[in-house]
């Protein structure tokens, strides 16, 4: 059915990089001793492990030792999360967070508030920013921990991190940010910006999947998150997977190395697809802020037509697109984001994210704006709400 | 050459799943789909929900095995509203709903059809047992048996109209279930083995009375058990427990059997009587479709079933001047029962059929 393959789901996940799986396959097959062995093989292990933690404290400004190495970005934000709630209960049992977080930081806020804390989820405005201010009003004696994103995974929205790191600062109060989508994206210096916590994913950049990472900057107070052998300091315990390890210190390297020069390429191809969707389709909004806003990342609602039969469409004619984040999209339940902003829940069904990557081109864009319209003014003839609408402008011409 | 565009609806089973292997041999471009239609079992390993995990699991492994795209599709909210609701309102008014007549009625031939074809598919397909024919002379579309009257669902889909079925594919409808599960085993469909599902796919456990009150919100009342005379005989557990034509269940003991012979929700009484008194001769029936006939003029003779496992009966159908129909037997029949279908044949095709009011 398909004849041609357009990958526009980056922020769902990315492919290897050839030099990263370069970097990783040794350590499957010859180097494939365990990082805590004190032979040779299992020092080498150990070695490169610790270049890889190097090359992502580098990446974030900060020191190797604040980096801990984990399964999943997922994972990160859980240990980044409960570790502080339950480190610091003789402080409080009060959370910040904000309404439009990724589920691993909302769910996990959830199951403690289940447990007896106490969290407080900030509305965003219009464009999906969370206000500082409301972030400084929120603080409470008994604050344990502020978790705001970097960057929103749907709509792309960069939240004003230094500013909400430096209240926490002043406050007192950790802050804990989910970085998953803005690692490899956006410019990062954990210390400027008064970040004590910070979570990333390797298979976001270019790495493999299955291993992500957690800032814990030095002197703050975490719990360990799996118990048993004494790996990460005993922070984190089970058998280094150095090959990840090695790919995501690859990845990290690279995706920061040649960021501004990428990013310049993205957001020519973001912006094309802004303005030329919204010239060509009517009754169309880009969910997000124009300005502050991943390089990459484009987020529509079509009105009067749903995601599901959208991202169907764009399958069959090769176009690999998601309606929102891809951990949900297996059941397409409106979006919390686009509910958050504002949207109302017909058109939060609507909504169609495009998410660019560095293998994509000018030319990329050209075949989506060539399908596109003809696919929304397809679903939108056969949808019921636009003949609603359509027939209601009638009535009104008369 | 591609004989036309077709979604499938897979549920996981071996039906939908040879349904779905048949037309890609017949040459068409084939679409596998799964509804979600209920939020997944809340009971860890509770699997036998047609919309679980598992099924999406396994609909995916036979899409894999058969080289076909496959998708899921939301159908929560829809589903939640036509089916649901619609169900447990039903059992609130003291009727016996079946949903699923109204899921393929407002669903899969409705919402999924619609879906599809806006989509740029030409035609959907189901794992019924079911025939369409379209008949030239009379210009319309035919609802038959299947080939295997044991297996056959024409009751369920007795709801379909003139462009749903000419949209419709039923490629089972020549086959024994015995012939799908070889047919299933000799392709290597990973669920040719599967037992078959019997219950509604989203009650847990066939516990209709939970599953009302959890919607609800309260348990049922109780109230009085009377007899055909208004004789109070005891109290009952709430009307939604209890369905004409019940036997079992009744926590009663009145040294002969007694048959649950009404429900009245205004009163809220359910009535007992002997067997005899669960006989009646006659029926009125609303929600009306037809499909051999565009409508029914005056009386005609038809067989009539008033629910998916009863005996055809020999019966007139009468138009009623308020839209809706009298079904007179020519004997009395057992168990009609308010909130169930009575759909009407003649010979192997579907005349149409309706929702029995009383």
């Amino acid at each position: 059915m398909r004849e041609r393959f357009v990958y526009l789901d980056h922020a769902s996940t990315t492919p290897v990089r050839p030099e990263v799986l370069e970097a990783m396959l040794p350590y499957f097959t010859q180097k494939y001793g365990n990082a805590s062995s004190l032979y040779s093989i299992g020092r080498e292990s150990k070695k490169a492990m610790e270049e890889a933690r190097i090359k992502v404290a580098a990446a974030l400004g900060a020191q190797p030792g604040e980096i801990y190495f984990t399964g999943s970005g997922t994972e990160a934000d859980n240990w980044a999360i409960k570790g502080a709630a339950y480190a610091n209960r003789k402080k409080g049992k009060h959370i910040i967070t904000s309404a439009i977080e990724h589920h691993a930081v909302l769910h996990t806020c959830q199951y403690l508030e289940r447990e007896g804390f106490e969290v407080t989820y900030l509305p965003v405005n219009e464009k999906g920013l969370v206000s500082p201010d409301d972030v400084r009003a929120a603080i409470r004696d008994d604050t344990v921990l502020i978790s705001i994103m970097f960057a929103n995974n749907e709509i792309g929205t960069i939240q004003p991190i230094a500013e909400i790191g430096k209240i926490a600062g002043e406050k007192g109060v950790y802050f804990h940010t989910d970085a998953v989508q803005a690692v490899g994206n956006v410019e990062i210096n954990v210390s400027g910006m008064g970040i004590d916590l910070l979570s990333l994913s390797g298979h976001k950049f270019y790495g493999p999947k299955g291993v992500g990472a957690l800032y814990v900057r030095k002197g703050v107070k975490i719990t360990s998150f799996m118990h048993g052998g004494g790996q990460e300091r005993g922070r984190r315990a089970s058998t280094e997977n150095i090959p990840a390890i090695v790919g995501l210190g690859k990845a990290i390297e690279l995706a920061t190395l040649d960021m501004e020069e990428r990013n310049q390429k993205l957001i020519a191809l973001r912006d094309r697809t802004i303005n030329e969707v919204l010239k060509r389709i009517p009754h169309v909004r880009l969910n997000g802020d124009r300005q502050r806003r991943l390089p990459g990342n484009v987020n529509f609602s079509f009105e009067y037509i749903e995601g599901e039969s959208l991202l169907l469409m764009l399958d069959m004619k090769g176009i690999a697109a998601s309606s929102g984040s891809a951990c949900t999209s297996g059941s397409l339940d409106p979006s919390h984001v686009l509910l958050a902003i504002g949207l109302p829940h017909e058109v939060a069904h609507g909504s169609l994210r495009l998410t660019f990557g560095e293998e994509n081109t000018q030319e990329d864009v050209d075949y989506l704006l060539e399908v596109l319209p003809g696919i929304v003014e397809r679903l939108r003839a056969m949808s019921p709400l636009y003949e609603e609408k359509e027939g209601s402008q009638c009535t009104v011409k008369k | 050459m591609s004989k036309g565009k077709v979604m499938v609806a897979m549920s996981g089973g071996v039906d939908s799943s040879v349904a779905a292997a048949v037309l890609k041999g017949e040459g068409y471009e084939v679409v596998g789909v799964t509804l979600q239609i209920w939020p997944e079992s809340k009971k860890e390993g509770g699997e036998n929900l047609c919309c679980s995990l598992s099924a999406v699991e396994d609909a995916r492994r036979v899409a894999d095995t058969l080289g076909i795209p496959y998708y899921v599709l939301n159908f929560k909210d829809l589903f939640e509203k036509k089916v649901i609701d619609y169900f447990t309102l039903e059992y609130l008014e003291g009727r016996t709903p079946n949903p699923c007549i109204a899921c393929n009625r407002y669903i899969k031939f409705e919402e999924l059809l619609r879906k599809a074809l806006s989509i740029g598919m030409d035609y959907i397909a189901t794992g019924h047992y079911a025939r369409i024919e379209f008949d030239q002379s009379a210009g319309r579309y035919l609802l038959k048996k299947a080939l295997d009257p044991r297996k056959d669902q024409t009751y369920v889909l007795y709801g379909l109209s003139q462009l749903q079925l000419s949209k419709t594919l039923f490629p089972l409808g020549s086959f024994t279930k015995t012939q799908a599960r070889q047919l299933a085993a000799q392709l290597g469909l990973p669920v040719a083995s599967k037992p078959e599902s019997q219950e509604i796919c989203f009650v847990e456990d066939n516990d209709y009375g939970s599953f009302i009150t959890g919607r609800v919100g309260r348990e049922a009342k109780p109230g009085k058990f009377v007899d055909t005379k208004g004789k109070v005989l005891g109290t009952h557990r709430g009307i939604i427990h209890y369905t004409v034509g019940q036997r079992k269940g009744l926590g009663l003991s009145l040294g002969k059997p007694m048959y649950v012979v009404k429900i009245d929700p205004k009163s809220n009484r359910v009535v007992l009587g002997s067997q005899d008194e669960v006989f009646s001769k006659s029926l009125t029936a609303s929600d009306l479709n037809f499909i051999s006939i565009e409508r029914l003029e005056g009386p005609i003779r038809v067989k009539a079933k008033i629910r998916y496992s009863a005996r055809e009966e020999d019966a007139t159908v009468t138009p009623l001047d308020s839209g809706k129909v009298q079904v007179t037997f020519d004997r009395p029949v057992r168990a009609i029962t308010p909130g169930q279908s009575v759909v009407f044949y003649n010979g192997d095709t579907v005349v149409g059929g309706g929702i029995i009011d009383m």
